[in-house]
């Protein structure tokens, strides 16, 4: 029982002071800016690097995804009763609720993540950032919230794309195939819509966006050492971004639906 | 003038640096020298605030470095320049824009009196026409060197080189050494050099700073580093095999 506390009381105590550190880190961000001139250009940048160097990777995947639920719900309704449509409507449902938004998240946590991790690890060990900061600039700053503003900016505009596409593959698979008539599928993806499950992904998104911008940022502002911590930081970077995507999911799911 | 008194470092209990105290005058190249280890550039870095050392202080012409509101301390910041020892070219940039970047982030200049400023600089550093390279296209000695111009970019009062001839041949090394000591001279400027290169040492050492262990047990320039009395210093100086056939020579 002892032993139980001890290990419980520790735990709790790394992870207060790592959540510590983290919301430190963050309000580093939002301390002694720059110029407004000098975040636009570099928020412009990264809009490129993270929203528009991802659209083919996230075009690729929604289309498969969509393509390959059809596929899976034609296979898994065995009943004669449920109309054909219905196949359009859970496309239509699963790619607005989670594969557009969590799928895709999930996806850029691996590509995004690990891109700005190894980016800024690699400037920590070369000394970059300590050049940053003997000029006098909040490197943090500089560095990291031009970053978290184009992951929440750009991230509901890939969501709302990628949502478009997974429906869209869904509809080639079933047609192309022969699963269900374009008429059946288009039926089903606007048989008893919700409008309000649009604003779901672009929420989810912008959250999911803001988590991967500021873990991956934490964990590669902080690298210490050399290439192999820059490898480490990347990796840890894309797992503890997945695993905070999952958390917040379930919170959001419960929040907003 | 540098002063820094009693700066005390240890990382996870382990001293690096004790008790360190010495001035750097203005116009003079002084040199911080150790072999591997001893805290140079742990002392450079908590000299800049890029490591926060456990006690001590430091003046840059009388006004306090450490513990200064922020903004006192981004003002001071603007008038030192730093080479770092791979150069900490920012790897996305030019080398124009490499220089260029402390003169967009700090100051009101028209974008054509930037682009002079920028070419007088490789201009003094010998680069003319390398502007538009990547930091990926140049050699080592070359980023030095781009290194050196974006550290004079503003116009320093003060001047720190880390380990400026790490990874050069030695002729390149030399001609660092001079870069450093000419831009010294001409700028009037107090520079200060962590290196554990005797050719630097013999060449440009106006002040000599010897750390060992973490402590300043010897200072000097770089005649009367030849002739010291100091065990530790000796060794150091005379793991060099010219320098020891040199003292054979004296000897005789």
């Amino acid at each position: 029982m002892f032993d139980y506390l001890c290990v419980s009381s520790f735990i709790i105590e790394y992870m207060l002071k790592l959540l510590g550190r983290f919301f430190i880190f963050l309000n580093e961000l939002f301390t002694r800016r720059e110029s407004a001139k000098v975040y636009w250009y570099r928020f412009l940048d990264e809009c490129l690097t993270i929203g528009i160097d991802s659209v083919l990777i996230i075009a690729i995947v929604a289309l498969f995804i969509g393509a390959v639920t059809c596929v899976q719900i034609f296979a898994n309704l065995v009943s004669p009763v449920i109309p054909l449509y219905i196949v359009g409507n859970i496309v239509r449902d699963m790619t607005l609720l989670e594969l557009s938004s969590t799928f895709m998240c999930v996806v850029l946590a691996g590509k995004v993540g690990s891109n700005i991790a190894g980016e800024l690890g690699t400037m920590r060990i070369t000394e970059q950032i300590d050049a940053l900061e003997v000029m006098g600039i909040n490197s943090a700053s500089y560095l990291v919230l031009p970053k978290l503003l184009a992951a929440v900016f750009t991230f509901p505009i890939l969501a709302i794309f990628s949502g478009f596409l997974g429906i869209f593959g869904g509809y080639l698979a079933g047609t192309l195939t022969g699963i269900l008539t374009p008429e059946q599928y288009i039926y089903g993806i606007r048989f008893s819509f919700i409008p309000y499950n649009l604003t779901i992904p672009i929420i989810k998104s912008a959250v999911f966006g803001f988590l991967i911008a500021t873990i991956s940022a934490y964990k590669g502002f902080h690298t210490r050492g050399g290439a192999l911590e820059v490898g480490k930081a990347s990796t840890a970077a894309v797992t503890n971004s997945c695993i905070a995507i999952l958390i917040a999911d379930y919170l959001l799911a419960e929040l907003l639906t | 003038m540098i002063e820094i008194k009693n700066i005390s470092k240890a990382f996870n209990g382990k001293v690096v640096l004790e008790n360190v105290s010495g001035i750097f005058k203005k116009g003079e190249t002084s040199l911080v020298i150790g072999a591997s280890g001893t805290g140079k550039s742990v002392l450079l870095k908590c000299m800049l605030d890029l490591v926060e050392p456990e006690s001590g202080d430091v003046f840059f012409d009388g006004r306090e470095f450490l513990h200064v509101s922020e903004k006192d301390r981004k003002d001071l910041r603007r008038e030192m320049g730093v080479l770092f020892q791979g150069g900490a070219l920012f790897d996305s940039k030019t080398v124009h824009q490499n220089i260029k970047f402390p003169l967009d982030m700090l100051t009101k200049m028209s974008e054509g009196e930037k682009n002079d400023r920028v070419e007088f600089c490789l201009h003094k550093v010998g680069l003319d026409g390398t502007g538009p390279r990547m930091p990926s296209e140049i050699s080592g000695g070359m980023k030095k060197r781009v290194g050196i111009a974006r550290a004079i970019v503003m116009n320093p009062k003060y001047l720190f080189c880390d380990e400026p001839n790490s990874g050069l041949d030695p002729l390149t090394s030399i001609k660092i050494d001079e870069l450093i000591k000419e831009i010294t001279d001409d700028f009037n400027i107090t520079t200060v050099v962590i290196t554990h290169d005797m050719n630097s040492v013999l060449s440009i050492g106006d002040n000599i700073m010897f750390l060992y262990k973490g402590k300043k047990i010897w200072e000097g320039d770089s005649t009367t580093i030849m002739t010291s009395s100091v065990k530790e210093l000796d060794e150091f100086v005379f793991s060099n095999h010219a320098l020891k056939k040199l003292r054979g020579e004296y000897s005789k």
